[in-house]
């Protein structure tokens, strides 16, 4: 039979492996030229790989999560199509490493959510998938001495999912249960385990933030910030908004003070190489957004803030979220932040402890909103408090300067007509 | 007389008590059983011991008798036989006197102490035995009440005279001429066909549409074909009124308003029984009721501790077979053991001709229960062994959940067919599906084969129809 190897291409500048996310083929498949054989995930993007040829699946690299070094052979097709398809699955081993990927090709590793790279469960393999699980009061399925020996073991039966014809429970089943290794429906202690494989983004983001928390002492500040006049401000402005502006949240404004905060603290807006010893203080103010999608954690980013007015950074803080919620994020818009904003929003809490988007040295927190009693030197009034929970790499960044750059952000949100004129 | 102390007692030698009883020997529980007749109870003494003797006398007789008027298809033919009435009953009698010995024998081997008497509770641990030599005390850590059930007795139709329970009518001196059965359930009709097979003029009167309305129709109709084959009148939607005047005929409404006068010697009230719970101090002990019944758990517990109840006086199903398993349920609680009463089916046995066993569910009963099922039954018409036997009568019927195939429920009707209901509790209480039985070898020229083929008729593939 005539082979045709398709090796893994590189799929990204520089890089040496790819995690593979997801087959679209299995062992047997005709495919035809173009068909989507698989997706692999570098640190910057999942990519796609098409077949180069028509022919049948005989032999796939590896399984869903392996690394995969670039150029090893990816999928193997018999492409005269006269041979048998399942008997060549036993391939000389390929460079399957199960190293993490490099963290130092890529000075910001924001990464891409894809739709196809949802956690597989594993489901524990007592469960008979047969069966429909039992209606509500209905009378579980057991011959007597089964019936007599659960009930001298104290067992109800009704917990026990049955392994035979209908559901019948057996004695294996009851063993099982008694060894404590079984399926548990309700009201009972729980030890059923079911492993989840940590693959393509929920890895990308469990390594980075392993590497940010171990590398960077953190030290987080937590500031109250009165933010009636701001709220009133922005009431106004969504208010009287000309039609093709977007609705304004707090996060521009919180955009624009940062910008003029770092301005006067350029240290802030910066990356640290640790390892060759040097910060990278930007002039430009790329401000990530950490952002919730389906799959996990992503930071899209508002390129240049700092030549944004506020309308223009709401617009672009609503066009790069969405398209990474959607996933349709391209490399531009995921990487190269130099400071992160992170909100749950009204989930915000009271404070938070975030962890900074390595290699950055500052990330802001928002918190929530709340009206609160506010001593104004007579009398008790209600005022819009909010806090701001932000960390900074200790390492280059003392808490005095810290402290300022948070107060600085604070005079403004607290005075908003000073994020508006230059003083 | 010294008072007895035991840890249990128990009122009653019927089939509960004394399953009950006996298990409790069994596990080492000094166990006091009280009856004020010969053990055994209703079943034993008055109940289906002796009609089952009384049936198959009965059907011997017939069989002969149809050989002699010349309709036998067999082949055989003889004179005209004569039955000794006295002999029949003698023989049926010497059967329930064995098996009195037998109880008698088992209770002792099993090490319960048996009184003689009459019992009647001082408290829910104390009762009093009128036994022949005075009054017995009997103090008991755990009390069973196992005091059964009697022939209910209509206001119009007092037993007395020609109207009689089932207890006279298997005792009778000789066979009636005229025999009026008013209720056509099991019990009427069982005797009722006997007496017919013996050469009664019988006649059912029943208040419903038709006979044994306890079972669906598909089941009860094969036996209302066979009593017009024997030559039974029945009545249906009938009511008994009475005696007449000189109270030697039933004064009947029928089913169109109208009255009519059936003449009979004998007129058998077969409707109903109701649980025994007066005469010997129940009320004293207050215990929650259900209706008639004695209200019990799933334990066989009643409402006081220590004070248990198995079989007819706890409610339906009214079978010996019900009673014994309480019983010996009952005795292994006592003992410590941990049980529950979670079967699945209990089956039921119409002694009639032919025979109907039903266990589980129906298909009218399963719908009703929401089931969305798969039924079907297959004709004894088509299986060799009904044919052999002269009687192509009856069939065999599954019903089965749609989803999963497990089996709700088996019945069926034939002659004979009371030694299947085995096969038939067994697979349900084990939980079968259709594909148990289709893949289940049976016997072959059997019965049996009904369930088999009725089985593969669900599952899409009989062979034999």
């Amino acid at each position: 039979m005539a082979e045709r190897v398709v090796r893994l291409p590189d799929v990204g500048e520089g890089i040496a492996e790819a995690e593979l996310v997801e087959w679209q083929v299995k062992v047997g498949d005709l495919v035809r030229e173009d068909t989507v054989l698989g997706a692999v995930m570098t640190d910057k993007a999942t990519v796609e790989i098409p077949s180069p040829a028509e022919g049948r699946v005989v032999w796939l690299a590896g399984k869903v999560g392996d690394v995969l070094a670039i150029g090893s052979d990816f999928v193997r097709l018999d492409v005269d199509g006269k041979s048998e398809a399942s008997s060549a699955t036993t391939a000389p081993a390929t460079q399957t490493a199960n190293a993490p990927s490099i963290q130092k090709a890529a000075p910001v590793a924001s990464v891409v959510p894809s739709p196809s790279s949802a956690p597989k469960h594993i489901a524990p393999s007592l469960q008979p998938a047969a069966t429909p699980p039992r209606r509500e009061g209905e009378r579980p399925l057991a011959a007597p001495a089964v019936r007599l020996r659960a009930r001298e073991a104290g067992i109800d039966l009704r917990q026990l999912r049955g392994s035979g014809p209908a559901g019948r429970i057996t004695h294996d089943d009851l063993d099982l249960y008694l060894a404590g290794g079984t399926t548990v429906t309700q009201h009972q202690a729980k030890t059923a385990v079911t492993d989840i494989k940590i693959v393509g983004l929920r890895r990308k983001i469990a390594e980075k933030m392993s590497v940010a928390n171990a590398r960077i002492p953190h030290i987080t500040y937590v500031e109250e910030v009165d933010v009636t006049a701001l709220e009133d401000l922005r009431a106004k402005l969504n208010e009287q908004k000309r039609a093709d502006r977007p609705k304004l949240t707090l996060l521009p404004f919180l955009m624009r003070a940062i910008v003029r905060a770092v301005a006067a603290q350029p240290e802030l807006n910066a990356h640290f190489d640790d390892e060759a010893g040097v910060i990278h203080q930007h002039a430009a103010v790329h401000m990530g957004i950490a952002t919730q999608t389906g799959p996990g954690l992503v930071v899209p980013v508002v390129r240049h803030t700092e030549a944004r007015d506020l309308f223009d950074c709401a617009a672009e803080m609503i066009r790069v979220t969405e398209t990474a919620r959607s996933g349709t994020a391209t490399r531009d818009e995921l990487t190269g932040s130099t400071i992160t904003i992170t909100s749950l929003g009204a989930l915000g809490g009271l404070a938070t402890t975030p962890i900074i988007n390595h290699p950055e040295v500052a990330i802001v927190g928002v918190n929530r909103i709340a009206i609160r009693p506010h001593w104004d030197g007579a009398a008790f009034v209600p005022r819009k408090m909010m806090n701001l929970s932000s960390s900074f790499d200790h390492r280059v960044i003392d808490g005095f300067d810290a402290a300022q750059f948070v107060q600085r952000i604070k005079t403004q949100l607290e005075t908003p007509a000073m994020i508006f004129i230059d003083a | 007389m010294a008072d007895i102390t035991c840890k249990l007692l128990v009122i009653g030698a019927g089939p509960g008590g004394y399953t009950c009883a006996i298990r409790a020997g069994q596990l080492g529980i000094d166990a006091v059983i009280v009856e004020a007749d010969r053990p055994g109870g209703t079943c034993l003494n008055i109940g289906c011991i002796p009609s089952k003797a009384l049936i198959h006398a009965a059907e011997a007789y017939e069989t002969v008798a149809r050989a002699a008027d010349g309709n036998a298809a067999l082949g055989i033919s003889t004179a005209k036989p004569s039955l000794d009435f006295a002999k029949t009953i003698a023989w049926k009698d010497d059967i329930v006197r064995r098996l009195n010995g037998g109880v008698s024998g088992l209770l002792k081997r099993a090490g319960v102490r048996s009184v003689a008497g009459r019992a009647s509770f001082h408290d829910g641990k104390t009762v009093a035995v009128e036994t022949t030599n005075g009054v017995q005390l009997i103090h008991a850590e755990t009390i069973v009440i196992a005091t059964g059930s009697v022939p209910i007795e209509l206001s119009s139709l007092p037993f007395g005279g020609r109207v009689i329970s089932s207890t006279e009518a298997l005792a009778l001196a000789e066979v009636p001429n005229g025999l009026v059965v008013v209720g056509g359930g099991y019990i009427g009709l069982e005797l009722g066909t006997a007496f017919a097979k013996l050469g009664a003029d019988v006649t059912v009167v029943e208040a419903a549409p038709r006979i044994l309305p306890q079972y669906d129709g598909e089941l009860s109709e094969p036996v209302a074909k066979r009593l017009r084959t024997l030559g039974v009148t029945v009545l249906t939607s009938a009511r008994a009124m009475g005696l007449n005047a000189d109270g030697t005929a039933l004064v009947v409404e029928t089913a169109d308003g109208g009255q009519t006068t059936i003449e009979a010697d004998k007129i058998l009230v077969t409707v109903g029984r109701k649980p025994a719970t007066s005469g010997f101090g129940l009320e004293l002990l207050d215990l929650d009721m259900n209706g008639p019944f004695i209200r019990i758990d799933d334990r066989c517990r009643t409402s006081m501790r220590g004070v248990f109840a198995i079989g007819d006086v706890t409610g339906e199903p009214m079978l010996a077979h019900r009673a014994m398993a309480q019983g010996e349920m009952a005795a292994e609680i006592i003992a410590g053991h941990r049980r529950a009463w979670d079967h699945v089916a209990i089956p039921a046995i119409c002694f009639t001709d032919p025979e109907i066993v039903t266990v589980g569910l129906s298909p009218g009963e399963a719908r009703d229960k929401g089931f969305e099922i798969k039924t079907d039954l297959f004709p004894f018409k088509a299986n060799g062994r009904a044919l052999t036997l002269d009687r192509d009568d009856g069939f065999v019927r599954t019903v089965a959940r749609a989803d999963n195939h497990a089996l709700l429920g088996i019945q069926g009707v034939g002659v004979g067919l009371a030694e299947l209901s085995a096969a038939f509790s067994l697979a349900l209480e084990m939980g079968a599906r259709l594909e148990d039985i289709a893949l289940t070898i049976h016997a072959h020229p059997t019965l049996g084969e009904g369930l088999h083929e009725a089985a593969l008729k669900s599952l899409g593939h009989a062979i034999h129809i």
